[in-house]
């Protein structure tokens, strides 16, 4: 136990220096977007998610799986396409 | 060797695209492509679970994607602007959730259905069946909290104010030491399967509870520190849930945005002046304003004017600067305001907008409003920007904003906001506030700003009012 949870434990608390040191300084303009898209980031869990779907009869956990891919996948798919739309905005003034 | 080599590296590159991706999103040359780079990162750990699995039962798994696909697509499309605090609220709470729902499976597929009778901690090792538990209970809070949140933002049920449980601390502490405490049961100690599930379901259900008692407390005004704590927390369920998977990939992304969203949760509670332990206990908005600046509702000379007088003053002004706050945002206002700039650039009039980083419902959500509307982002200043500008400036147009731009907070020590950064408009030489009426802002305080004079107070709906101004500005350009 110890061994497994300590390695991710350490990969975890790099992970979060890793945020901290590249998100330094967001201009207020992206906090919107860059919440959206970090927030869509979040939906990775449609990685468990897909594994816990895939037996064939319907079981409790098939159907777990089921409805944690369809909340992903809404998290995934709005979340990026929201944060595109949103940034398009910002992006039209620089051709004009 | 495609599932112990190919993979692991696909998961690792689809990290580092993630992290480059998240990189990108912080600047606003780079950032829509930071969003496709994480969007494909995505798709690269999507594809490399499938391959992972092999050849397996795809029906559940294409439904799942439709149905998700679809709803989170026709919502991305169709969200109204102003409504994006509402929308990133829910999408938060599906994160969340999906975390929970995953780390409950994991306990049916490896200890329920097997009917087995052994401890969880000894079927998926101590590890996970530990994050088993804080994934389901962060990911259940995440859920019930965000919905809560979208409740309050979108003027449901709960009409945005801070609801005050009695003796709410006590029951929360003993909520979430209820859930680890029972967790904890479950996962090392229970060894009958149908208790273990029976217990997995009834830590889902205190959690979410949890998340309900959380979020009702806290006002409508610190919604922004709310989402974005929410945000981080949606993180962390992922990361939870990549730790009971044994999968680095979740974990890393997880962490990402739990940083993410710790980092704007931070930058707006310095933007309010508070701690985030204030915001998360203190109920404002509910505290008794303590004295100084006397009742929210008394005011002594208050100037009221029409449209005609303000278009009067507006076409003698060789700079104005709005000040754009939620009352816009709900009025639909921005096009209106930038139709109004447009007519005051064409004057010859120089035209900024002042954002106050708590302006709107979440953090950066004024700049969304402006930007769907065509301004371009180099002319909204951040509040140090713009503050050392107001004295040379000769009108500031406030659009339903109120307690950042109250004196009080540099004036009256003595003031429940006193500290807080605002704006100071009243450094100008005319200010002009769009107001429905003189009801206080979400602090409930009085802002003398109202009685000073060099404040013309133009009482009406903030986008009517700006039609009128767009109508007597036409008329000077006419002449």
């Amino acid at each position: 136990m110890t061994e497994s949870l300590l390695f991710g434990v350490y990969v975890f608390v790099l992970a979060i220096f890793v945020g901290f040191e590249i998100i330094t300084k967001v201009p207020p303009t992206l906090h919107t977007p860059l919440m959206s898209g970090a927030n869509a980031v979040s939906g990775i869990t449609i990685v468990g998610a897909l594994i816990a779907a895939q037996t064939a009869p319907p079981t409790v956990s098939n159907i777990l799986g089921f409805l944690a891919i369809a909340f992903a996948t809404v998290n995934v798919i709005g979340g990026f396409m929201v944060t595109d739309r949103m940034l398009g905005m910002f992006g039209q003034k620089k051709k004009k | 060797m495609i599932q112990q080599i190919v993979v692991p590296i696909l998961y690792l590159l689809s990290a580092v695209l993630f992290i480059r991706g998240i990189k990108g999103m912080t600047r606003v040359r780079t950032a829509r492509k930071g969003n496709l780079v994480a969007a494909f990162a995505m798709f690269l750990a999507v594809a490399a679970t499938l391959l992972l699995m092999g050849v397996v039962d795809y029906r559940w798994i294409i439904g799942g994607v439709i149905v998700g696909g679809v709803v989170g697509g026709v919502a991305a499309v169709k969200v109204k602007m102003t409504s994006m605090p509402e929308m990133v609220a829910l999408f938060n709470g599906c994160g969340g959730i999906a975390s929970a729902l995953v780390a409950l499976s994991v306990v049916w597929t490896d200890s329920v259905e097997l009917g087995k009778v052994e401890t969880l901690g000894s079927v998926l090792g101590g590890s996970s069946a530990l994050t088993v538990v804080l994934s389901v209970l962060v990911g259940g809070v995440t859920f019930s909290g965000s919905v809560i949140a979208y409740a309050k933002l979108a003027g449901k049920v709960v009409k945005g104010e801070p609801i005050l449980l009695p003796g709410r601390h006590v029951i929360n502490a003993l909520l979430i030491l209820g859930a680890l405490g029972l967790g904890i049961y479950f996962a090392f100690v229970v060894e009958v399967p149908a208790t273990i599930a029976l217990l997995a379901v009834i830590v889902l259900a205190i959690s979410l509870v949890l998340g309900i008692m959380l979020v009702i407390p806290i006002g409508g005004a610190d919604m922004p520190v709310v989402i974005s704590l929410l945000n981080s927390y949606s993180g962390i369920a992922a990361s939870m849930t990549g730790f009971v998977l044994n999968n680095n990939l979740l974990i890393i992304s997880g962490a990402l945005v739990g940083a993410s969203g710790l980092i704007l949760t931070n930058i707006m509670c310095v933007a309010m002046n508070r701690s985030l332990a204030n915001v998360l206990f203190g109920g404002f908005g509910a505290v008794e304003t303590s004295g100084g600046g006397g009742g929210a509702s008394e005011y002594g000379t208050v100037r009221s004017y029409t449209a005609e007088d303000a278009a009067l003053v507006l076409e003698n002004a060789e700079r104005v600067i709005f000040v754009p706050g939620y009352g816009l945002a709900v009025a639909q206002a921005q096009h209106t305001v930038k139709e109004l700039a447009d007519l005051l650039e064409k004057h010859g009039t120089e035209v900024e907008y002042a954002i106050h980083p708590v302006a709107g419902r979440m953090p950066g959500h004024m700049n969304v409003l402006l930007a769907e509307a065509d301004v371009p982002y180099e002319k909204l200043k951040e509040m140090d920007q713009i503050n050392p500008e107001f004295k040379n400036t000769d009108v500031v147009i406030v659009v339903g904003a109120n307690d950042v731009v109250n004196p009080a907070a540099t004036k009256d020590p003595n003031s429940p906001i006193a500290g807080m950064p605002v704006l100071r408009v009243w450094e100008a030489s005319t200010v002009m506030l769009i107001k429905r009426s003189l009801s206080p802002g979400f602090a409930g305080i009085k802002n003398e700003l109202f009685e000073y004079e060099n404040t013309m107070m133009l009482f009406s709906d903030a986008k009517k009012m700006l039609q009128e101004l767009v109508a007597e500005m036409k008329d000077v350009l006419a002449a």
